[in-house]
């Protein structure tokens, strides 16, 4: 199969949560009075999607820039560990390497994650194929939310549950694929346990770290399941 | 609304997402032999990621009053026992949260 219909088809799983978040996006800062070319100019260079919605009454209130930069890191501090297992691969993709490192959001991540591919299809172009559909697609919708959302008749509350059940389905498929249970247990055991102590808002980073923190104790134990891998 | 500010506050948010992302490419990128524990990370980081991932997209359930988070409850392990059995991405996301999408209309008014 071709590597960009491939990407396509991968995609497909976060369509509606993008178009869904973009959209509400652009009727926010439609209604904030905002020009459709904001929406398009933070589409294409923040492109984050809850720190995108949570700028807008930041912008609207006229928020010291500085609190804005905080509230951003604050919000998309959950990237610093992206990062972390895409470094080999895609710092051999030469022109694209920026790209692929700035548009890593958590839908991307996750598509990536899969890791599954077709023996005919390239590996890197078909990850730089999925990086931009998905940008190009978030880009669209932030733009239609600006231009015709209010106008959108369905009741689409909701929708946005489908990247949960993305993210949940790629869950499933790592369970099912690694032969050791250890980091998915190690996560779900921080993120509980964070959760109920520190609450929804600030368990995050804590859950994250700790796990990290975790993971690497345990690395003795758990290449030896790699080996059996042969990853 | 003033033009420089919203410009300025937009690249703000841009630079300082941007940043993050580039992070650990920052600290690792480049050098010519990845540490060991780097690599080994890649491959044991993904899962717990993604478990508090979808922990923090349901983060706001409130588990002792009604609803009790039923709706996200049922669609979760609905979509678990899809995905289990029929290894159809499409068909779990699909049924997942067209259920989701009833619940919170019918059933489980929020």
């Amino acid at each position: 199969m071709e590597e960009r219909r491939f990407a396509l088809k991968r995609i497909v799983p976060i369509t509606f949560a993008y178009l869904f978040v973009g959209i509400a996006f652009g009727v926010m800062m439609s209604e904030a009075g905002y020009s459709p070319i904001w929406s398009l100019f933070a589409g294409i260079f923040i492109y984050a999607g809850s720190m995108q919605i949570v700028m807008v009454p930041l912008l609207v209130a006229g928020a010291p820039l500085y609190i804005i930069g905080i509230m951003t890191f604050l919000i998309n501090a959950r990237h610093l560990f992206y990062g972390i297992g895409f470094v080999e691969k895609f710092r051999k993709m030469g022109k694209k390497y920026p790209y692929m490192v700035l548009t890593l959001t958590d839908e991307v991540y996750s598509i990536l994650c899969l890791n599954d591919y077709p023996d005919d299809v390239n590996e890197q172009k078909t990850d730089f194929y999925i990086a931009l559909f998905c940008h190009l697609l978030w880009i669209f919708s932030c733009i239609l939310g600006a231009l015709i959302g209010e106008f959108i008749p369905f009741d689409m509350k909701g929708i946005e549950f489908s990247a949960t059940a993305f993210f949940l389905v790629v869950c499933v498929n790592q369970w099912e694929t690694y032969k050791t249970k250890i980091p998915a247990i190690t996560g779900l055991m921080c993120a509980v346990v964070f959760l109920i102590i520190l609450g929804p808002e600030k368990f995050l980073l804590p859950a994250l770290s700790v796990s990290l923190f975790i993971l690497i104790l345990l690395k003795n134990k758990i290449n030896l399941f790699i080996q059996k891998e042969g990853a | 609304m003033d033009f420089l500010y919203t410009f300025f506050a937009i690249i703000i948010v841009a630079t300082v997402t941007g940043l993050i992302r580039s992070a650990p490419f920052l600290v690792f990128g480049g050098k010519k032999e990845l540490p060991n524990y780097v690599q080994y990370l890649g491959y044991a980081l993904p899962p717990a990621i993604m478990v508090i991932l979808v922990v923090y997209c349901l983060r706001n359930i409130e588990i002792s009053a009604f609803p009790f988070g039923l709706a996200e409850i049922i669609s979760v392990v609905l979509i678990i026992i899809i995905q289990t059995t029929k290894k159809n991405t499409f068909l779990s996301i699909l049924i997942g949260t067209t259920i989701y999408m009833v619940l919170i209309r019918t059933v489980f008014p929020v």
